[in-house]
């Protein structure tokens, strides 16, 4: 099998190919790490590569296969991990100058549960300071470029994994979700992205931003692959506190259905009109189309308070931010910046943060004291609390007619690389059709549903389920999946350019 | 809900709350951007009413504890090992007062 073949293999088929010995899982870690030198110099998706971390992991994969082990679902797949999960001994920064040279001295649930089923982690990936950003391009080491454009940004805050995924240079990836950090860079670089149930993945080890909020999740090339990952993370974990009891779904059965007849589908009203480019409106009522072509109900539905969950979570996931985020003070790990040899604790603390952290970290931070402090709680965090009970219920009510709600995942394709970094609200209002759903603590997932008339770049269409089951995004999902590669004649991926070398 | 009155709003202040200790230039850049950001979200008061249950949690949580029994956990090695200084196997930290305290 040659290199290029391997690396757009899919996770399903890496796994069969190394558990039938057809191929090392060797020889498929050292054709993505040989890639990952020829472009990610212009790609920029990781901060670090573990070389020999991974190339040790591989072998071990192929060992435990010649002495006759059973090997586990993702054997042999290359990994790539979002910089916001401790890895042990591994560089996790978190995208910050604060924790630029901690080495956790553990690992997340998330890294045991991947080594458990023989994958393969390649290295950590670029991200939005603590996970705080639409573009990646909050983080203090330098923007990740969208591989269909260098010159524009991969979404974020989980730029760096979907990156990764969309220039081969690893299989599938973990990435983090508050607010659509997920959803909305697999929508701008052609890949599917999902965000399970809050709670159904274990936190343990994620550097947490907006506790209430915040859930790892799988990016993928396709469908099945996601369904694969997803299957290998989720689970209950005495660990996380807010961890949610074991689901008994198959995942990867709902991904194998090819029938959508049964499937009913609502779409969002308010996700049409202000905001959302034409272009990225006509892919997606094209996608209507071939819903009711395949045979399914497709009827609009209303969530009334949709608009509202912009400025709700730019209340709630900042004050949670301000809570968390104290516990870099200089004192147990990470960065510390004494301004003069007899600083005190607190302006050795002040200094620190002063330097460690970048401005839209600082700026929320500043936001979530706010929206806490005496005299104003009742009026903003207490408010914000309040429409996160509408936005729930609004989602409540439309299920009671359809089983999936349906609007584009982005209201934009990929913007330009500098385009909104000095406008906090224009970067926020990327996430418009994300942040309901993450309000609401639904599962949701965003499908390539395909390329803008308008600049030829990738679109995606959220998918959102009830709480619990995800498996409906997956049966959903894959239907369509496959008529669609019918008409383009092979995966979305497939029509992304050639990325022009740059080397590392 | 109320408005938040830029007169009233002291910046200063929030920034020693949450200990970090901007420049001058930082709190100017700042002020504005953060005014915008919080006229933005003063629409919820628009839907927000008295009689809407405020939303905590996503799903209805109980304390989660578990049996008082000893379970590995990090070496005091490994506990130390990010700290930025360390003195005889614990965290050393600059002093806690001040002069005029």
């Amino acid at each position: 099998m040659s290199n290029q073949q391997l690396l757009t293999a899919s996770a399903a088929e890496i796994a069969d190919l190394v558990t039938t010995g057809k191929v090392t899982a060797a020889e498929v870690v050292t054709a993505h790490l040989a890639h990952i030198d020829q472009v990610d110099g212009a790609v920029r998706a990781f901060l670090d590569v573990d070389a020999e971390g991974a190339l040790r992991a591989a072998r071990n994969v192929d060992s435990k296969r010649e002495s006759g082990e059973k090997l586990g679902s993702l054997a042999g797949v290359p990994v790539a991990l979002k910089d916001v999960v401790a890895q042990k001994g591994r560089p996790t920064t978190c995208g910050s100058r604060i924790l630029e040279n901690w080495h956790p001295p553990y690992d997340a649930t998330v890294v045991t549960k991947l080594q458990d089923a023989d994958a393969v982690i390649v290295g950590k990936t670029n991200m939005d300071e603590f996970a705080m950003g639409s573009s990646t391009e909050n983080s203090a080491f330098g923007p990740t470029h969208n591989p269909w454009d260098l010159t524009r940004v991969p979404g974020g805050s989980s730029g760096g994994s979907a990156a990764a995924v969309a220039s081969n240079e690893a299989t599938v990836a973990i990435g983090s979700d508050t607010g659509g950090s997920v959803r909305q860079p697999a929508a701008l670089t052609g890949i599917v992205g999902v965000k399970p149930t809050y709670g159904t993945v274990s936190r343990y080890g994620l550097v947490a931003f907006a506790s209430s909020l915040d859930q790892i999740g799988p990016f993928a090339r396709n469908v099945k692959d996601a369904a694969l990952l997803h299957s290998v993370i989720a689970g209950h974990d005495p660990r996380d506190g807010t961890s949610a009891p074991d689901s008994k779904k198959d995942l990867i059965a709902a991904a194998n259905n090819s029938d959508l007849r049964s499937v009913r589908f609502g779409v969002v009203r308010e996700m049409r009109g202000e905001g959302f480019a034409p272009a990225v409106l006509d892919e997606f009522d094209r996608v209507q189309e071939l819903l009711k072509s395949l045979g399914a109900d497709v009827q609009d539905i209303s969530l009334p308070h949709a608009s509202y969950g912009t400025p709700a979570y730019y209340l709630i996931a900042p004050s949670e931010a301000s809570s968390n985020l104290a516990r870099f003070d200089a004192m147990r790990y990470g960065l510390r910046v004494s301004p003069n040899p007899d600083a005190t604790v607190e302006e050795v603390m002040s200094a620190t943060r002063e330097a460690g952290f970048g401005s839209e970290v600082k700026r929320r931070i500043v936001i979530g004291t706010f929206a806490l402090s005496t005299g104003y709680y009742d009026a903003f965090y207490a408010q914000a609390q309040k429409v996160r009970t509408l936005i729930a219920r609004d989602y409540h009510d439309a299920f009671s007619a359809v089983d999936v709600i349906i609007s584009p995942t982005s209201p934009t394709t990929a913007f330009k690389l500098g385009e909104r970094v000095n406008d906090p609200l224009a970067m926020y209002a990327a996430d418009l059709a994300t942040l309901p759903v993450s309000l609401a603590g639904l599962p949701a997932m965003s499908l390539p549903i395909g390329l803008s008339q308008e600049d030829g770049l990738p679109i995606g269409m959220q998918l959102v389920a009830p709480a619990f089951k995800d498996e409906l995004l997956y049966s959903a999902a894959a239907p369509v999946e496959a008529a669609l590669e019918k008409q383009w004649g092979g995966p979305l991926i497939t029509k992304r350019p050639p990325i022009l070398s740059g080397s590392r | 809900m109320s408005q938040v009155n830029s007169e009233q709003f002291d910046l200063a202040h929030l920034a020693k709350l949450a200990r970090i200790d901007f420049s001058q230039e930082e709190l100017d850049t700042l002020r504005p951007q953060l005014l915008a950001i919080l006229e933005y979200v003063a629409r919820i008061g628009e839907v927000a009413t008295p009689d809407v249950e405020p939303m905590s949690h996503v799903f209805k949580l109980e304390n989660v504890v578990r049996s008082d029994e000893v379970t590995p956990g990090l070496s005091p090695e490994d506990a130390l090992s990010g700290a930025p200084e360390q003195r005889a196997g614990r965290f050393a930290v600059p002093r806690i007062l001040g002069e005029e305290e």
